[in-house]
Parts: structure tokens; C-alpha cells; sequence
């Protein structure tokens, strides 16, 4: 299934994109498995998601911890911790 | 209840007015306004840029306001946060919550703004003087004010 990866500050500056439209292997099932998954797609992928701890995720639009299954998820969000307020 | 995330300025007392209009069971009307300092990492600031993530910053910020009214008797609540770009003295965020009684308007206040700071999905990008800037860290003295709320100040798992 297709899901919808998108990315804010400066997660979205050092990949260069706000969003993309992926294919989860079929051994990703949780946050974990995803942030494991990132890190293997390149470069700048290793160089954003290889720091373990710092980027936070949502899954549909829900903060999630590592353990969340995302194997229905339809978005993905990676990004610094929140800095609102 | 409501939440609104706007590019605009906001006028406290307008919408203080808008909130307690034709009431008269309200007691306390609290607000927390948060402002742009012009001081960065020791360095005047020129501008700060607020990005956010349209749908779940309203979904968390709705989220959040759920809970504040779960716990204190509030009679009516506003969160306002503004977007895009800030220079000091501006305007960045609105809490405005009304009750019966004062405690709950303080208490459900900061209760909003601690859980807003640590869970909303904003991000500041900061501009110094000198042309130097970058992304906020996040402060491990906002997560200790959420704990401080706990259990629920808990994530969600």
C-alpha cells in the first residue's frame, strides 16, 4: 500500500523535500521497523534518521512511539522535536 | 472550545469579549499571551518563522484542549498560534480559558500552554542580527513541565 512520508523543518531541508508518496517494505510494521527503513534509503536519509532518538514521528496525524504498527497507516510524519508556544 | 492557527495578529481583548459575550455564569477569564523576545543565544533577533503541520497542529491542538476540559470545569476555552514570519514584539500565541471560579482559569492556562509547547506541532527557525540563525532546540525544561502534569502528560504509545 502507498503511504504519504512527510517531513518538517530540518528533517524537510536536509532531504530537500516536504513529502513523497513511498511503498513500506513488507517487513516494516512499527515506527521502529520505519526509522530503520529511512536510514537505509541513502545518504541523506542515514545522515537525518541514523541520529536514533531525535527525529519524532505521527502516524496519521497521532504522535507515535517505536512500538506503533504503521501497516495501515495512509501519512507519516518525521520531524524535530516541537518547538511552539 | 475552539483553536485557530492564522497568519494574522490576534487583539486579546476582542477576543476575550468575543468569548464572554451575553454570559453571565462566568467568574474568571484568564489569558497567556506568548510574545516574540528580541534576543536569540545572546544575539538581537531579527525575525523568527513558525512552520507547522496543517491538520494535526489543529487535530493536537484540539487534542489538548479535549483534555484541559476533561480536567477543570471550564466554561469556555480559545487557543490562537500564529504562523509564518515574526519580528520581536510580535504576537505568537493566545490561551483564554473561563470558569466559574479563578483556579481552574490559571491552573486549565498554564495546563494549555505546557501541553501546546510540548505536543502542537510547531517548529521555530531564528534569524539573528548577525545573519547567523537556525532551527530551536527543544527545551528539557518544557518536557518537566509537562511531567508535571502527569500521568497523562504520558505519550501516547
Amino acid at each position: 500500500m502507498t503511504v504519504r512520508l512527510v517531513y518538517f523543518a530540518w528533517v524537510r531541508e536536509k532531504l530537500g523535500r516536504g513529502d513523497e508518496a513511498a511503498e513500506l517494505p513488507a517487513h516494516v510494521k512499527t515506527v521502529a521497523d520505519v526509522l530503520a527503513w529511512q536510514s537505509s534509503r541513502g545518504p541523506e536519509y542515514a545522515e537525518v534518521f541514523a541520529r536514533t532518538g531525535v527525529v519524532r514521528v505521527a502516524v496519521d496525524q497521532v504522535h507515535a512511539t517505536a512500538s506503533v504498527d504503521v501497516s495501515r497507516a495512509r501519512e507519516i510524519a518525521f520531524f524535530p522535536p516541537v518547538t511552539g508556544g | 472550545m475552539a483553536v485557530r492557527v492564522q497568519a494574522g495578529d490576534f487583539d486579546v481583548g476582542r477576543e476575550v469579549a468575543s468569548l464572554t459575550a451575553g454570559r453571565t455564569d462566568i467568574g474568571a477569564v484568564v489569558t497567556f499571551s506568548g510574545v516574540v523576545r528580541g534576543e536569540a543565544r545572546g544575539k538581537a533577533l531579527v525575525s523568527m518563522t513558525l512552520e507547522h503541520y496543517p491538520g494535526m497542529t489543529e487535530a493536537e491542538l484540539g487534542r489538548v484542549e479535549a483534555e484541559a476540559q476533561a480536567r477543570w470545569p471550564l466554561q469556555a476555552s480559545l487557543i490562537v498560534h500564529r504562523i509564518g514570519t515574526l519580528k520581536p514584539g510580535d504576537n505568537i500565541v493566545l490561551v483564554v480559558t473561563a470558569s466559574p471560579h479563578r483556579h481552574a482559569a490559571f491552573e486549565a492556562a498554564e495546563f494549555l500552554m505546557d501541553y501546546l509547547k510540548s505536543r502542537a506541532p510547531f517548529w521555530k527557525k531564528e534569524i539573528a542580527a548577525d545573519g547567523s540563525g537556525g532551527w530551536v532546540d527543544a527545551r528539557d525544561s518544557d518536557q518537566a513541565a509537562l511531567d508535571r502534569w502527569s500521568p497523562a502528560g504520558a505519550e501516547r504509545g
